[in-house]
């Protein structure tokens, strides 16, 4: 067990390899109960909320979701999240548990009239039911009371004694299912999905297979991968900034960014042959010279590689570039990569 | 946790096997499972002198990557090249076939100073 972001959270229960390699070809659960979930609501949210995230929710669909970035005013990241429009004028944002203190505050601070926002994290539970064979267990789990969620939507089920909020996300690259409710009932639903989905080959998973999952997928993980130093751009994110926005916290850095470029990018990058594996913080050389660190770094269990993530001088950013990686004074040739490292 | 009678243990979690004038030294139950699934071990080179203490070996797992001390001081006469290729040797064998390395022992006497089954029992605290 291990502290994560005040949570007292299990790092693996069978083990990182069995947990990972059951998500990738079978079904794994996680308790991500230690995630924020902030309700917003009132005529004005919309709006509003496209002052404080860069991602355009006027794009969202009530029952859909979208990636975002909450940022200051320097263009650096406090937090990435999902956005969810639950129906008309009322949306979640699911955010990273060490942030929810910090993201409530800057949210608080910036507040507009005609919205309202509600931090119920404490109250709220969830599970995430990620793998090839997740919709197998969906449907055993229902029982047919509702049809999947489209990739991306979120759908308001109602039980007999409270609403669980399920969406077709997740952190793994897998096909998978999120599901949020009152945390009362958070041992019952566990217990059940695995007895559910005992025959399917699930495991419960921890952080660590949660934090190899991500990685080979090149999901960067805050704290780790983004800063309040480093803009979404430089984190390759470009996808989930909205520049046509006419103003949002942080454009005028991106608008800058995007404009004259960024001096460095965050890529991924793989460890030839056989190396002990890269971590965080381990620098990196070019041409002898450090040019950068390490944010991310494992042992890739399904490419069976080290791999992991940097922020790269732009001038070497680019697809098969050569890099060293030191590891306890040796330096271990690596190669830059295109996103994600794995691919089906 | 298996903690055989026959070892002497550190408390950063080494075990040691007198064998005669050498000693083989590998990583205890506890700290394998610790570790979780290890997938590099860094050995030290045949010939090298470590002191009783010394950083000698990496154990690294998914996770994490864990310091081995030499629980003596000698000279290293062996490694497990079985290691290289099967990391995992650690965690399913820590007391057979995931040894570590033997050296030949420097000062015998420090051996009395490490750490019996029972003493290593109650450090895990059971």
């Amino acid at each position: 067990m291990v502290d994560f972001g005040g949570w007292n959270m299990p790092v693996q229960y069978t083990g990182i390899l069995d947990e990972h390699h059951a998500v990738r070809n079978a079904v794994g659960v996680f308790d991500i109960s230690h995630m924020g979930e902030v309700f917003v609501s009132g005529p004005e949210a919309a709006n509003w909320l496209n002052q404080v995230l860069t991602n355009n929710i006027e794009r969202l669909e009530p029952g859909e979701c979208q990636y975002t970035f909450l940022l200051n005013p320097d263009g650096g990241v406090i937090d990435d999240l999902i956005a969810y429009r639950l129906e008309e004028g009322r949306y979640l944002l699911v955010v990273n548990a060490s942030k929810i203190d910090e993201d409530v505050a800057w949210l608080q601070s910036h507040l507009a009239q005609g919205v309202t926002l509600e931090n119920r994290s404490d109250e709220f539970a969830g599970l995430a039911v990620q793998g090839p064979r997740a919709a197998v267990l969906f449907d055993r789990f229902f029982e047919g009371k509702i049809s999947r969620p489209a990739r991306n939507e979120i759908k308001r089920y109602d039980a007999c004694c409270t609403t669980v909020w399920i969406a077709r996300t997740g952190y793994t690259g897998e096909d998978g299912f999120e599901l949020f409710f009152k945390a009362e009932f958070a041992p019952t639903i566990w217990q059940s999905i695995l007895e559910k989905g005992s025959d399917l080959g699930i495991r419960p998973c921890g952080l660590g297979a949660r934090d190899t999952l991500r990685l080979e997928m090149c999901y960067p993980l805050n704290g780790s991968d983004l800063s309040a130093s480093h803009t979404p751009i430089e984190a390759g994110m470009s996808f989930f900034v909205d520049l046509e926005k006419p103003d949002f916290i942080g454009r005028s850095k991106l608008a800058e960014q995007r404009a004259q470029g960024v001096s460095k990018r965050l890529v991924p990058f793989k460890m030839k042959g056989k190396t002990p594996p890269p971590r965080s913080h381990y620098k990196i050389f070019k041409n002898g010279e450090a040019i950068a660190e390490t944010t991310s770094g494992t042992l890739s269990p399904t490419l069976g590689i080290g791999i992991g993530m940097a922020y790269i001088p732009s001038e070497f950013a680019r697809i098969n570039e050569e890099i060293e990686i030191d590891i306890r004074g040796r330096r271990f040739p690596a190669t830059i990569e295109k996103k994600p490292l794995h691919r089906k | 946790m298996n903690v055989p009678d026959d070892l002497k243990y550190t408390e950063t979690h080494e075990w040691i096997r007198i064998e005669g004038d050498q000693a083989r030294v590998g990583v205890t139950d506890h700290a394998q499972e610790e570790l979780t699934d290890v997938v590099f071990v860094e050995l030290p080179t045949v010939g090298d002198k470590v002191a009783a203490g010394a950083s000698v070996a990496v154990v690294e797992s998914v996770k994490s990557a864990g310091d081995i001390y030499a629980p003596v001081s000698g000279t290293i006469v062996a490694v497990n090249e079985a290691l290289v290729d099967s990391p995992a040797l650690v965690n399913t064998d820590p007391y057979g076939e995931g040894w570590l390395f033997t050296l030949k022992l420097d000062a015998p006497e420090e051996v009395a100073q490490l750490q019996d089954a029972a003493a290593y029992r109650a450090l895990l605290g059971e």
